[in-house]
């Protein structure tokens, strides 16, 4: 059964079988469920079954977290000296990168206080894990001043976190390649879904995957996610308007564009009220038609266009006629269709085709939360930093979508490889297999010949450093117990015995 | 020195060309005639088979060495071309020489100045010690440069336009350039220039790369089969030398006789083809040499390319011996870590024994037994060979048996056949991730099958219809410490993926487990023993309960036998039904599951406790009590599972489907409804009352309205059949413990099967107009567009039948291109990321040591130690310190 992976990921969340089942039936899943409103739900559930299913995703909070603890007894009562003016955050979900208020959060007094004992003890435990302990003790009632509390936890913590570190010399990289590899043969190959917006459609399961790991320049389906400031947000129609400023207008769309074959020529005229629910200026027409061109000649009577040919035949005028039709005169560009859905309180703008570059530029966007699903367009705008968060973000959310749990570390790892010399490098001989250090490694994975030959020209030496290479020439790999350099001298006296 | 014991490591290999002279030099023989064996069977001298290039048949000696077949690696010749020919590899290095060079006095045509600037630049580079591609995009820049300037800045003369005709025909100006002249030109170039065309002059000079010397390869790479009929049949490689060598003759011959220009340049080209052929016979632009069969030859190129070239096929990838296949088969009595080898298997496996004073009587005993030790005794390993000290290995056969036991001397080897608790490793393929290849040990049993405990199914992806696995015996002691502390199954029971158990019951076990612990089922003290004397339990039975006078005991207790001691947790089972108010403890599903200090005190064990990938007991256990505890645990509870599925018996048949008449027609109204409303649907489509969704056309809305209002369809039905099927069913109990199948299943056998779907639309596909001749032209109701009110057990009408293959057809055809897809991406990760490693201070290098990741994760813990990819359960932290305090 398709979708199979998305009713799982449904009941994950704490929905119950039968109305995930109809949910993804209606081919909602959970990443579309995270963004549906009410009325989505309309007709596929009862108005109760949907508000439950709505709390339920929204909430991100996996339910029935494994070991429902004994609470301790609460020794004091908590003092009322300090204040909670930070709102509660809800519980961090891991699997995701933390997002941006932890680093506000680091002045909090308790939080200061602990990451002042861990760094004290010399024990490194990432930002968000601090949070969260913090919240942990904090419903517990534990305060700053409890100093002998907070060092037996913080002991504790680090006695667990160095149980868990990796181990040295751990193959890292093979196991994250293995771990994203090998859910790959469990996935979909159903290039399109409907995700986020029923009315968009996006590449998701191995296609995407694939895409992700290939850096492609462009996403077979671009997309965009365009958040707004608040003070355009809340209100619909402000809303459209910027839409409509942002989805390509073809001159089509705002005239009436006719062919008149007998006097070969073609007349555009342009109807203002559509001009005007497309938000282009007559400017712009005008701009985008009076240009020279060596075909055609162009007069303007008012709103009309007259448009005739320098060298009157039927078969020009016809492609003319087409050509004009597809003037592009309104929108950023790129974006072929943008559609607005509403999201709490604010409306959101989602987009086929996307534009990064010339959207963020409009004053009414928020560029914050402003998102595209294409990483080089991400690169080239935001940095090879965002480029990899969106790597990460993107694979994750393939797989997760498919219902299939990757820890993060290893999309992270992938990520950073594909990143770490400043660009974006894709996965495969163009990119990171291609610039391998060894010419065996090289000659192994691809285009065989051509590494050979040419290492001979530039008298190339392989160190022989890497695991391909040493598995050529039948040497121990330099990873996990083949990477320990221990050489044990026997006593030269004991030798005869 | 090299330290005793310690191999010898290659440290680099350097690659470089071969000068003629070097060629010549190391040659050992000039082969000049172009035929191999004569007629009664002895190779030509100076012939292709000369035995100067080694030996390939027994009993010959090699003429250069001495040595016999198998101790001489062979030795390569070399032919003198005629004229030189161009080596098809390099063109493009040839090109960017004469395109960025002077034709008259060879030096690079570039001033002084951007020669230093470009040579700073290059130095710069090699200091940074950065990744070779940007060196190669210097060099470019040279060439590119350098060929637009059309007059030497150091002689005056004119640089023609330089074109390459592919594969082989250099032309300056349209004029052709032989490769004499194209030769010359290279010699021409100063040794100071070299550097900045990519050139490093300590190992190759331009001009070599136009041949005038051909190296020969040895016999040994190139053997001779004879066939049954006694024909010979020699190797492509050979077959493509005798060629070069007849042209390369008739060649000498016509240029000495001093025959017509015309015809020497023809013979020139075509000496040119057959050593283009013999580099690379897959050229662009020149036809494949063949066979006299119409084969291609397969050449140097060849040999080398793809995946069943010499890199992938024999150097990546190597055949080993030690090593065994065959099919497998459950068997539930042996522990996870174990691997049931058949007799046959283990006797032709062996593990070599290092003869010491210690074990010398030991080893002779082992001896004395032979190569098949009598069965009558139960199973003995026996010894095949022993490898005696200077390396002769000897066979042991029931006849020299006691000679051999004499003869054994201290530092021999004795090859001990597979015992009984030795560690191998067990493999399928398609070897995906780490866990399909674990350590087991070993169990000799009768007959035919590699015997594995079931709950190791999932790490392989193994069932057994059929599914074949190897075997391999690790021969080495290291080998074997590694596989013993790192391999061996227990040891992966948490998956790296997620940090989750991967190991874990399946099917029956869930059922049996389910079937044990759901509710108070009691057992009376024969029956509890009974099953308890499935898990070799020594203990005294739990205190029983009292119901009146009689004693008894839940299923409760006996599951609370095989949990650890202090084992707590609280879950939610399979079974659990979300409700919206959760009673805990006082749940009346029973699936509120609490163990205290390894007492399940409520709730049921299904697959949420000890399924593979879901089963949180095996995760708290791999965790927390160590590897040897849940390797106990799990063999315990399987059996005792097992145990108890037998003892209360369970059964699943096509009656666990059958629901009452009532139900039956409520069904029916269901769909007939769903019907019904589709039919309006369409009539409003065709009458243009249909209004468009947002973003959609007027059919899509059609067609989306239309599978919203069948799959709701199909909810409902299944909804109805599923009240009438409750927890008596057996069928059900397997949905919904998690042992096998979905309700959804349930309700397609019971119920109907609903809409099916190609590309996740309606079937429309078929003829003009219709899906199939039985429906009216443009029909777009449910029938007609692959609804499928039938159920499974009803039985399919043929139109439906029909639908559903095709829906089933996607399926199958999905599946093979997914594998095919995800093998590839998988093997380009793997190599993109293969040399990664976490170095000493937690970060993440390369083997060039880039820095790929400052703290390994960002945080540098493991994801197969984290909980399920928390770094660490924090609730757990403060209840070890403060839940005591």
């Amino acid at each position: 059964m398709a979708g199979q992976q998305s009713i799982d990921a449904l009941i994950k969340r704490g929905i119950k079988q039968d109305i995930a089942e109809r949910l993804v039936r209606e081919g909602l899943t959970l990443k579309d469920l995270k963004k549906a409103g009410m009325s989505d739900l309309e007709g596929v559930v009862t108005e109760e079954e949907a508000e439950e299913v709505l709390e339920m995703v929204k909430s991100s909070k996996r339910p029935s977290k494994v070991g429902g603890k004994v609470e301790p007894v609460e020794e004091e009562k908590a003092d009322e000296e300090e204040e909670e003016d930070v709102p509660p955050v809800p519980e961090k979900d891991y699997t995701k990168t933390p997002p941006l208020p932890i680093e506000d959060r680091m002045h909090e007094p308790l939080i200061a206080h602990l990451s002042g004992v861990l760094s004290e003890k010399g024990i490194v435990a990432s930002p968000a894990l601090i949070c969260d302990l913090a919240d942990k003790l904090d419903t517990l009632g534990v305060k700053k001043s409890h100093k002998r509390k907070i060092e037996k936890v913080v002991d504790e913590l680090g006695r667990y976190l160095e149980e868990r570190r990796i181990e040295p010399m751990e193959s890292a990289g093979i196991v994250a390649a293995q771990s994203i590899g090998e859910p790959g043969t469990q996935m979909t190959m159903r290039t399109f879904h409907y995700a986020g917006v029923a009315e968009i459609n996006v590449t998701l399961g191995l296609p995407r995957l694939i895409e992700i790991v290939d850096a492609r320049r462009i996403p077979s389906t671009p997309m965009m996610e365009i958040h707004l400031k608040e003070e355009f947000s809340g209100d619909s129609e402000t809303v459209e308007r910027i839409a409509a400023k942002i989805e390509n207008t073809l001159l089509k769309d705002v005239a009436d564009i006719s062919l008149d074959p007998n006097n070969m020529r073609i007349i555009v005229d342009v109807v203002p009220e559509k001009m005007e629910k497309n938000m282009v200026e007559l400017s712009e027409i005008e701009t985008n038609l009076m240009k020279k061109r060596k075909k055609f000649e162009v007069e303007q009577e008012g709103n009309k266009f007259i448009v005739s040919l320098v060298e009157p035949s039927y078969k020009d005028l016809q492609i003319v006629f087409e050509k004009i039709s597809g003037f592009e005169v309104g929108g950023v560009g790129k974006i072929e269709r943008a559609i607005i859905r509403k999201e709490g309180k604010e409306y959101v703008i989602y987009t086929e085709g996307s534009n990064l570059k010339d959207v963020i530029q409009m004053e009414e966007i928020d560029i914050g939360r402003t998102l595209t699903n294409n990483i080089t367009e991400i690169d080239e705008v935001l940095g090879i930093e965002a480029a990899r968060n969106t790597i990460i973000k993107e694979a994750h959310n393939t797989l997760q979508e498919q219902g299939l749990n990757v820890d993060v570390r290893h999309i992270m790892l992938v990520a950073d490889v594909m990143t770490h010399d400043g660009s974006v490098q894709a996965i495969g001989r163009h990119g990171i297999s291609g610039l391998k250090e060894s010419i065996l490694a090289r000659a192994a994975f691809e285009i065989t010949t051509k590494h050979l030959l040419k290492a001979a020209v530039i008298g190339e030496r392989d160190r022989l450093s890497g695991v391909a290479e040493n598995i050529i020439v039948g040497q121990p790999v330099t990873l996990g117990t083949g990477a320990v350099e221990l050489v044990y001298k026997i006593d030269k006296d004991k030798k005869e015995a | 020195m090299t330290v005793m014991g310690v191999p010898k490591r290659i440290k680099s290999i350097k690659f470089t060309l071969l000068s003629p002279d070097e060629i010549r030099k190391m040659s050992a023989i000039k082969v000049i005639t172009a035929d191999t064996y004569d007629d009664d069977g002895f190779p030509y001298e100076k012939g292709l088979m000369d035995l100067h290039l080694g030996v390939i048949e027994p009993g010959l000696r090699c003429k250069t060495c001495g040595r016999k077949v198998d101790e001489c690696p062979g030795h390569f010749g070399h032919i003198d071309l005629a004229m030189p020919v161009i080596h098809v590899g390099y063109t493009w290095l040839i090109k960017n020489c004469l395109k960025s060079t002077c034709s008259a006095c060879g030096r690079i045509l570039l001033m002084d100045k951007a020669i230093d600037e470009f040579r700073t630049e290059l130095e710069n580079y090699e200091a940074s010690g950065r990744r070779t591609i940007g060196i190669s995009n210097i060099w470019r820049d040279v060439v590119r440069k350098a060929s637009k300037i059309t007059i030497c800045p150091y002689c005056g003369e004119r640089h023609e336009k330089i074109t390459l005709d592919k594969p082989t025909t250099f032309r300056e100006a349209g004029h052709k350039l032989t490769p004499k002249e194209v030769r010359e030109r290279l010699e021409n170039i100063p040794d100071k220039d070299l550097d900045l065309l990519g050139i490093d002059r300590s190992v190759a000079r331009p001009e070599w790369t136009v041949l005038k010397a051909l190296p020969v390869p040895p016999t040994t790479v190139r053997p001779s089969i004879t066939l049954e009929t006694g024909d010979r049949s020699e190797d492509d490689l050979t077959h493509k030398l005798v060629d070069v060598i007849k042209i390369n003759q008739r060649l000498q011959e016509n240029r000495d006789t001093g025959a017509p220009q015309l015809i020497v340049e023809d013979l020139w080209e075509l000496l040119q083809y057959h050593v283009t052929t013999y580099f690379d016979n897959q050229t662009a632009g020149i036809p494949p040499a063949r066979h006299r069969s119409g084969r291609p030859l397969k050449t140097l190129s060849q040999r080398l390319k793809g995946k069943e070239g010499r890199f992938r096929s024999n150097l990546s990838g190597k055949r080993v011996n030690f090593s065994s296949r065959t099919v497998i088969s459950p068997d539930p009595y042996i522990s996870i870590n174990e691997v049931g080898v058949p007799v046959q298997c283990a006797q032709e496996l062996t593990v070599p024994i290092k003869v010491t004073p210690f074990n010398l009587e030991f080893c002779r005993e082992l001896i004395l037994r032979g190569p098949e030790p009598d069965p009558e005794k139960g199973y003995q390993p026996g010894v095949n060979y022993i490898i005696r000290p200077g390396g002769r290995r000897i066979k042991v056969t029931e006849k020299n048996k006691e000679t051999v036991a004499e003869a054994l001397e201290i530092g021999a080897i004795v090859e001990r056949q597979l015992d009984n608790g030795d560690i191998v490793l067990f493999n399928r393929q398609p070897s995906l991730h780490r866990m399909s290849m674990m350590a087991h040990q070993v169990r000799v049993m009768p007959f035919h099958t590699f015997r594995l405990n079931l709950p190791v199914c999932p790490p392989y992806n193994a069932d057994f219809d059929g599914d074949e696995m190897n075997l391999h015996v690790v021969q080495s002691e290291e080998a074997r410490a590694e596989a013993r502390i790192l391999m061996q199954v227990q040891e992966h029971i948490l998956s790296p993926r997620f940090g989750g158990a991967v190991i874990g019951g399946i099917h029956d076990h869930i059922t049996g487990a389910f079937l044990l612990t759901y509710r108070d089922r009691r057992f009376t003290k024969l029956e509890a023993a009974k099953l308890l004397s499935f898990i070799n339990f020594k203990g005294e039975l739990p205190e029983p309960m009292k119901d009146g006078k009689k004693e008894y005991w839940t299923g409760k207790q006996i599951m609370s036998v095989v949990l650890p001691d202090g084992l707590n947790l609280t879950f939610k089972a399979s079974i659990c039904e979300k409700c919206d108010t959760c009673l805990k403890e006082d749940c009346d599903k029973d699936s509120y599951v609490t163990i205290r200090d390894g007492e399940l005190k409520t709730g049921v064990v299904d697959e949420k406790a000890i399924g593979a990938f879901k089963g949180v007991i095996i995760d708290t256990l791999a965790r927390d009590h160590g590897a040897d505890a849940v390797r106990n645990f799990l063999d315990n509870v399987t059996k005792l599972s097992i145990a108890s599925i037998m003892n209360i018996g369970f059964t699943t048949g096509i009656d666990d489907e059958d629901i009452p008449p009532e139900a039956k027609s409520q069904i029916l109204e269901v769909v007939l409804t769903a019907k019904e409303n589709v039919d309006k649907l369409v009539a409003a489509f065709e009458n243009g009352t249909l209004e468009s969704q947002p973003g959609r056309s007027l059919e899509e809305t059609l067609e989306v309205e239309a599978m919203r209002i069948l799959g709701q369809a199909r909810d409902k039905a299944g909804q109805i059949a599923g009240k009438h099927l409750g927890m008596d069913n057996s069928a059900v109990i397997m949905a919904r413990s998690g042992a096998r199948g979905s309700m959804l299943n349930l309700s397609q056998m019971a119920a109907i099967i609903g809409q099916q779907a190609v590309r996740g639309e309606r079937i429309h596909r078929g003829y003009k107009g219709r899906t199939l001749p039985h429906f009216k032209w443009n029909d777009l109701g449910a029938e007609a567009k692959g609804f499928v009110k039938s159920s499974y057990k009803s039985g399919l009408h043929p139109t439906e039948y029909f639908f559903h293959s095709m829906g089933g057809r996607e399926g199958l055809v999905d599946t093979a291109v997914r594998t095919s897809r995800s093998g590839y991406m998988q093997r380009r990760l793997i190599n993109a990321l293969e040399d990664l490693k976490v170095d000493y201070q937690g970060r993440v290098r390369d083997t060039a040591g880039n820095i790929i990741q400052f703290s390994y994760g960002e945080d540098g813990s493991d994801p197969s130690r984290s909980d399920r990819g928390y770094p660490v359960n924090l609730d757990e932290v403060i209840e070890n310190v403060l839940g005591g305090a």
